[in-house]
Parts: C-alpha cells; sequence; structure tokens
C-alpha cells in the first residue's frame, strides 16, 4: 500500500561565526528530527578555527538544501545576517534552482532553539513559513518557564 | 599631469595598482585599525582586512589579464569569503556593484570612475542599512565620492578629483570620533562609543587615498 507523496522536507542552514557552534547546534537539532529525513547545511566560520560569515558558502548550502520546498536560515550575530543577506544575491554564482532564492526565507529567530524548532517543525512536513514562524517564536517557552511574557517587551 | 592627459582612464592594470596600494596600507595599518576595533568593536577588523586583502593580492596575481567587471567581481568574492566579520560583505558589495557598473568596459573614463564607486556606495548603504552619521565606513564614502563627482564637475582631472576625495574621506573619518555609533557591535556600547574613531571609516579613508596615489 502506498501512501501519498508528502512532497520534500524544508530545507534549513546554519550560519554562525563558529564552525563548531554551528556544527553542535546542528548536532542538537539532529537529534529532535530522529530518522526524518531534513536537509541541514552548516555554513560557519572561515575554516575550523577562524571565526568569520562567507556569503559564497551560505548561498552555496542554500542551493543544496533546497530540494523544492524551500530553506528556512538560521542566523547568529552581526555580520551572519549581513552575509546571509548577501548570500540571496550569489545564489546564480553557485548554480542555484533560479526558483530557490524566492523560497528561502531569513528567520529572525535565536540560533541554537530557533534552530532546534526549526527542525522539529521542518521534520513534520510543515512549509517553510510555519518552519519559520516557530523558529522566530522560539523563545516562548523559556520566557514562559522563566514567568515572563511570551511577548519581548522594550 | 593635466592637460592632454590621455593618461586618465581607469582600466585593469590600474585597478591593480589601486588595490594592491589599498592592501599594503591595510597591512601598515592592520594594528592600528585593530586597536580602533578593540575600543568599540571585537578588535579584529585589521587582521580581518588584512587577511582579505592579502588574498585578493593573491587573486590579481593569478588572473592579471582579467577585464575590469570580472577583476572587480573577483575582488569582491573574495572579500565575500575571506574577511570574516561586517566588513566583509560590506567591502564585497562595494566592488561586486562596482564591477556590475563597469559592464564590459577595458576602460573607465573619471565619471565611469566615479560612477562605478557611486554604484558601489549605493550598495553598501543597501546592504548595512547605514545612514550618514550612524559611524561607519559610509561616513568617510559619502563625503569622499560628493568630492569627487564635485571636482569633475568642476573639470578637475581624475587625480585632483581623487586628492580632493581623499581629503573629504580623511575629514570624514575624523569626524566619526564624536558620533555615536547606530551600527553594529559598536551600537552596542551606545554612549561609550563616542570619542573613538571608527575602524571601519578609518579603512575607507585608506582605500580612497589608496586610489589618489595610484590613479592620479
Amino acid at each position: 500500500m502506498s501512501t501519498p507523496s508528502v512532497g520534500p522536507s524544508v530545507g534549513i542552514v546554519v550560519v554562525s561565526h563558529s564552525r563548531a557552534l554551528g556544527n553542535a547546534a546542528a548536532e542538537l537539532a539532529c537529534e529532535v528530527i530522529g530518522d526524518v529525513d531534513v536537509p541541514i547545511a552548516v555554513a560557519a566560520g572561515l575554516d575550523e578555527t577562524t571565526p568569520g560569515t562567507d556569503a559564497a558558502a551560505i548561498a552555496t548550502a542554500i542551493a543544496t538544501s533546497d530540494r523544492g520546498a524551500g530553506v528556512v536560515v538560521l542566523m547568529d550575530l552581526g555580520s551572519a545576517v549581513l552575509s546571509a543577506e548577501l548570500a540571496l544575491d550569489l545564489l546564480d554564482d553557485v548554480g542555484a534552482d533560479p526558483a530557490t532564492r524566492g523560497r528561502t526565507v531569513l528567520c529572525p529567530g535565536p540560533l541554537v532553539e530557533g534552530l532546534v524548532v526549526a527542525a522539529a517543525t521542518a521534520s513534520t512536513g510543515a512549509d517553510r513559513h510555519r518552519v519559520s514562524a516557530d523558529a522566530a517564536a522560539a523563545l516562548g517557552p523559556k520566557r514562559s518557564h522563566l514567568g515572563l511574557s511570551w511577548e519581548p517587551t522594550t | 599631469m593635466g592637460g592632454l592627459s590621455v593618461g586618465q582612464t581607469v582600466g585593469s592594470a590600474e585597478l591593480g595598482r589601486w588595490l594592491r596600494a589599498f592592501a599594503d596600507a591595510v597591512t601598515e595599518n592592520a594594528d592600528e585599525l585593530t586597536k580602533l576595533d578593540s575600543a568599540i568593536g571585537d578588535a579584529d577588523h585589521g587582521s580581518n582586512m588584512r587577511r582579505g586583502m592579502t588574498a585578493v593580492v593573491g587573486k590579481l596575481d593569478a588572473t592579471p589579464d582579467a577585464a575590469p567587471a570580472a577583476l572587480l567581481k573577483t575582488v569582491g568574492m573574495t572579500l565575500v569569503s575571506t574577511v570574516g566579520g561586517a566588513s566583509g560583505p560590506l567591502y564585497g558589495t562595494l566592488f561586486l556593484r562596482m564591477g556590475t557598473s563597469a559592464g564590459d568596459r577595458t576602460e573607465l573614463d573619471a565619471a565611469g570612475f566615479a560612477a562605478a564607486l557611486r554604484a558601489g556606495l549605493e550598495g553598501v548603504l543597501a546592504r548595512g542599512k547605514a545612514q550618514l552619521g550612524d559611524k561607519t565606513m559610509v561616513d568617510a564614502l559619502t563625503p569622499a565620492l560628493d568630492a569627487l563627482d564635485g571636482a569633475l564637475a568642476d573639470g578637475s582631472g581624475l587625480g585632483d578629483a581623487l586628492r580632493a576625495a581623499a581629503a573629504a574621506a580623511d575629514k570624514g573619518s575624523d569626524d566619526t570620533i564624536p558620533l555615536l555609533a547606530r551600527k553594529g557591535r559598536a551600537s552596542y556600547l551606545g554612549e561609550r562609543s563616542v570619542g573613538h574613531r571608527d575602524p571601519g571609516a578609518t579603512s575607507t579613508a585608506l582605500l580612497v587615498n589608496a586610489a589618489a596615489e595610484t590613479l592620479g
């Protein structure tokens, strides 16, 4: 008996200044998805030990993570955001599907909590907007546990 | 010199001289740039830019015959992949946009070179979302290009116009000292960023000075 195809999973890209941090965060995320096939790519650090972000490497990670359902990008601070934005302009240069740019979402969620939530949501077959929205709200449970309101206050 | 200034165009050889001079200036001033960045940032601007420009010089050596657009694109992509900090996407965007502006020309005249720089600045503004007065590289580059355009409009040759641009970039860099940082790591410091020169504006002034020294 065959079940109808649920289609490809949303891809997730981890952008961090630190390769060690990016890999460790991805490892945490992999624990919550079990055997479900969610493409997760890490673009972090200039090499194993030099901190920094590389827009071309991010573009490649986005291109290889898009199986048709799009990509959600989680970033840490500072240049990670600028490099991820620039990466969208470099997708042609790395041979990405021309449709990939339009289905890539840069997620404002926190890197570690957001990534874990994004992976969990993606593993349910949710679309990229749902994945990004859940990841953006990933601090909610922590805030709630600490007795804070769910919405950050200024 | 003025007069029949057939030399006042910018092709790949001139771009290469400019970028090598910038690389030398960055290397010479790397410690100073990092010192500025340690006051208000994360103490890596000098080492990041030196690593990026050293890689750029390596690419220039490896591709001596590239046309201006290809050369500028290579410079931009190299910086994007080797600088690491926010200067990577920002300087990278500057040179990528310059390359797009150069199109298929093999030589840029003074107005064409100024237009390419202006396109680069617009890319930096769009990428970084900084405005004039936010204590960033924009505070050196904007007055520099305004001075460049103004001098060219008044009939100056490229060399004199670039010297005016360099003076304006230096002044713009000096003028970041009393500013409150509104972008990047320095903005976390709030009032404590006041009284320090912005490292990005400082390296941008080196870039414009290198142009004045090599393209005049």
